[in-house]
């Protein structure tokens, strides 16, 4: 019985080997596109639909392949061409009238069009064309976590087991979990959902409690609004999280194990299901799995919606059908978590790195990072930069390698960058040198997090960022002690009479010491960091605070009550555009003469600034502009 | 035993007490609600006061208590959506739908949303309509949208 369920694996294993064989030497073409949730918003859908329809209409023959999330989000959607005999090349922002050119092209012509070409994933030199992996956002990063992401079709099992998939988790199994467990200490490798502690500490602890049960959780419930990259990791390589589920579970010895994952991920958690479903099949979960004594079983739990249910003992309340309310440690879940049982939860990413830890050994993994935070660590890079998407970098580069070597820079200045979500910090230009790792970070007032960075320019409002961020906690907020209950409300209602020029300058010394208080006095994560967004601000901005409250003025043009919307005159060509889409009519002006706009009627709402900007015949005429 | 809209899924539950937000967001999946008579039944099957289950439901922002409209919109409210201007798509979908967020348009057509977060931020600014999400909007983006949607309603 035993030795035939080791054998299904390396049966599969055996067949896998020739499946990824035959995608690198493919005999007929092959179309990738990227089809994460992020591509498919920009439009992959159509795009597939537009490949099929075309193939069919022309008679080409070619197989299309999904694949999840490569990195580059701002380059989606996606679409490569692997003809046979030829690497696989890449093009970025492709709609469907691109894709049925670019088949003509490959498929009638045997051209390879340079326009929006990104890159060949060959040999170097291949028809002289740049290679995808030297895109200036892809050369600066280190794909460990991510290795798959792109490049495997994630609901074949086939091509994550020649990619020497579940090879760790059997390495553990010719292991006693003690050495499994010195490996990961070596490793240096740190709990990857904000505040890293030590993985292998946790699990200790949670091994050396006597209980006749133990539970693994995984939590995927990706609160951080601002932030995918656990969302992508899952849609992309499904095998590489429930891999390190089996490895944790096994050195912990825990026989159940729950996927927290959010409702709002449908993808994700589909792309789970089906995994779970063929680990099933080949014997890598239930009883005596791989004819070992270890077994395990994992379920998925959608979460219903709550911030603070990334913290640990509200997640697990919310597994056991309550509210999901946090509740004093000690006794931390290691000792005393599900149905009082103890229970390890850890981040996505935390989990899908172990893989590679075991496999490659401590050594390799901690040649990555810096002394004291080790690896490589993804991030969802976004706002107000050039290239946004999803990246991975080993842990020590600066803030200033991330935003300016990946991301390419601003538009416009560069302000500030906000690190760890609703839990972090903003930090300006004087940090832009510090490397990214957890002890700098701290040090700096914010936190790692779960790895959102968030790139403001100078058109955003660090008063208005700080009220986003507290209005957040607070709504999010469960309300069980007072101090984030009632403190956060009232650190908004300072930001928000700030906001609309009506501060004081006490009101500065009111928010830092409410700031505090929530700070010391809070019982969990959520109300101890939230207002580190507020604290930080204050120090590195206050001059920004100063300009609201003493001059009434916002800087960055943000803040609804203290902007005007103004038509400069000169530039106005009269095309009567603005008049067309202002809601309430403010703006007024016959054809061809510089139009009028009533800033009593006009209600903010920025038609008229967008048609203007991005019309061809309009020009650039209507402002927004702080006042005084 | 539990009856309607419970029918159908009862088997795939132990019914025990754990089994509630798992079972609340299945019955909210069949009927597009939480209404106060599926509220009563799952509290006579699982054995749970309706007062708690009220407690866990209206805590979890996943959950509503009134009847949808046809076509859910969610404005998503990420950070990088509210830098990248979400707010003021938000306000531009109120005026003309003439609805607060959580509300339904009169004909039940339109149901407005905000959302903390779809995790397509680099794509921000992000709405969703019907589940299917449309990245990189605008305040005039999104009026064209619901513009066609009405044309070619109307055709």
């Amino acid at each position: 019985m035993s030795e035939r369920k080791a054998k299904t694996l390396e049966r599969q294993r055996n067949q896998a080997a020739g499946a990824w064989s035959e995608l690198q030497n493919n005999t007929r073409p092959l179309i990738f596109v990227g089809a994460g949730s992020c591509g498919l918003a920009a439009g992959a859908g159509e795009v597939i639909e537009a490949i099929e329809s075309h193939l069919a209409k022309k008679e080409y023959r070619a197989d299309i392949l999904k694949v999840g999330c490569i990195g580059p989000c701002y380059l989606e959607p996606l679409m490569d061409i692997k003809m046979p005999g030829e690497p696989r090349i890449s093009y970025s922002n492709v709609n469907p009238d691109l894709a049925r050119e670019l088949l003509d092209s490959f498929f009638e012509k045997g051209e390879v069009p340079e326009r929006r070409l990104v890159g060949h994933f060959g040999e170097d030199g291949f028809k002289g064309l740049p290679k995808f992996f030297d895109h200036p956002m892809l050369a600066h990063q280190m794909r460990v976590v991510l290795r798959n992401c792109g490049i495997i079709d994630p609901e074949n099992v086939d091509h994550y087991l020649a990619r020497d998939g579940y090879r760790g988790f059997e390495r553990c199994l010719s292991l006693p979990w003690r050495d499994v467990l010195e490996i990961v200490k070596k490793s240096g490798l740190r709990g990857r959902g904000g505040a890293g502690f030590p993985t292998w500490r946790k699990w200790l602890i949670c091994r050396e409690t006597e209980s006749d049960k133990r539970y693994l959780i995984c939590n995927a419930d990706e609160g951080d609004p601002g932030a995918f990259m656990n969302r992508s990791l899952i849609e992309g390589d499904p095998h590489a999280v429930l891999e390190g589920m089996l490895i944790a579970a096994y050195t912990i010895g825990a026989s159940e194990g729950y996927i927290y994952i959010r409702a709002e991920y449908p993808l994700a958690i589909k792309r789970l299901k089906s995994a779970i479903a063929r680990m099933r099949q080949l014997g890598l979960l239930g009883d005596r799995i791989l004819g070992s004594d270890f077994s395990f079983d994992i379920k998925i739990k959608e979460g219903a919606g709550a911030f603070v249910c990334g913290e640990e003992t509200a997640l697990i309340a919310s597994i056991e059908g309550k509210r999901g309310m946090p509740r004093t440690r000690p006794p931390f879940p290691a000792v005393e978590g599900l149905w009082g049982k103890p229970t390890i939860i850890n981040n996505v990413e935390t989990l899908a790195t172990l893989p590679n830890v075991i496999r490659n050994g401590s050594e390799w993994f901690s040649r990555f990072g810096t002394e004291t935070s080790k690896g490589t660590k993804t991030f969802s890079l976004v706002g107000k930069v050039r290239r946004t998407g999803l990246i991975e970098v080993p842990l020590g580069m600066t803030l200033r390698q991330v935003i300016f070597d990946v991301g390419g820079g601003l538009l416009k200045g560069f302000k500030a960058v906000q690190t760890g979500g609703p839990s972090g910090g903003c930090l300006g230009e004087e940090f832009l040198d510090s490397p990214i790792d957890y002890e700098a970070l701290a040090a700096a007032g914010s936190i790692m997090g779960s790895g959102g960075l968030i790139v403001l320019d100078k058109n955003t409002c660090i008063v208005d960022t700080a009220k986003y961020f507290l209005n957040f906690t607070q709504a999010e907020s469960c309300g069980k002690c007072v101090p984030c209950r009632v403190g956060t409300r009232h650190l908004v209602n300072i930001l928000e009479k700030i906001s609309r020029g009506k501060g004081e300058i006490s009101d500065l010394a009111r928010l830092e010491q409410l700031a505090r208080t929530i700070k010391g006095g809070s019982l969990c994560g959520l109300g101890q960091t939230a207002s580190n967004p507020v604290l930080t601000s204050l120090k590195y901005f206050r001059e920004e605070f100063l300009a609201h409250i003493i001059e009434k003025r916002c800087p960055a043009a943000v803040c609804r009550d203290l902007v005007v919307y103004r038509i400069i005159k000169e530039k106005c060509t009269g095309c009567q555009r603005c008049v067309q889409v202002c809601p309430t009519a403010a703006i007024s002006g016959p054809r061809s003469e510089p139009h009028n706009l009533d800033e009593s009627k006009c209600i903010k709402c920025r038609s008229c600034y967008e048609i203007c900007r991005f019309d061809a015949i309009a020009g650039d005429a209507i402002v927004i502009e702080s006042r005084g | 035993m539990p009856i309607g809209p419970l029918a159908a899924i009862v088997k795939d539950f132990e019914g025990e007490p754990a089994d509630l937000i798992p079972v609340l967001q299945r019955v909210q999946a069949i009927c597009g609600y939480l209404s106060p008579e599926t509220i009563r039944l799952i509290s006579r099957w699982l054995k749970i006061s309706e007062n708690d289950i009220y407690g866990v439901a209206t805590f979890f922002a996943q959950f509503r208590f009134t009847k949808p409209g046809e076509h859910p919109i969610k404005v998503c409210l990420g950070t990088a959506c509210h830098v990248n201007g979400g707010e003021q798509i938000l306000g531009v979908l109120e005026r003309r739908l003439d609805i607060q967020p959580g509300g339904t348009t009169d004909d039940g057509k339109y149901q407005l949303e905000r959302v903390a977060c779809l995790g397509c931020c680099a794509l921000a600014p992000v709405v969703s309509i019907d589940d299917k999400i449309y990245g990189q909007t605008s305040v005039l983006k999104i009026q064209e949208m619901l513009d066609e949607r009405e044309k070619s309603e109307n055709a």
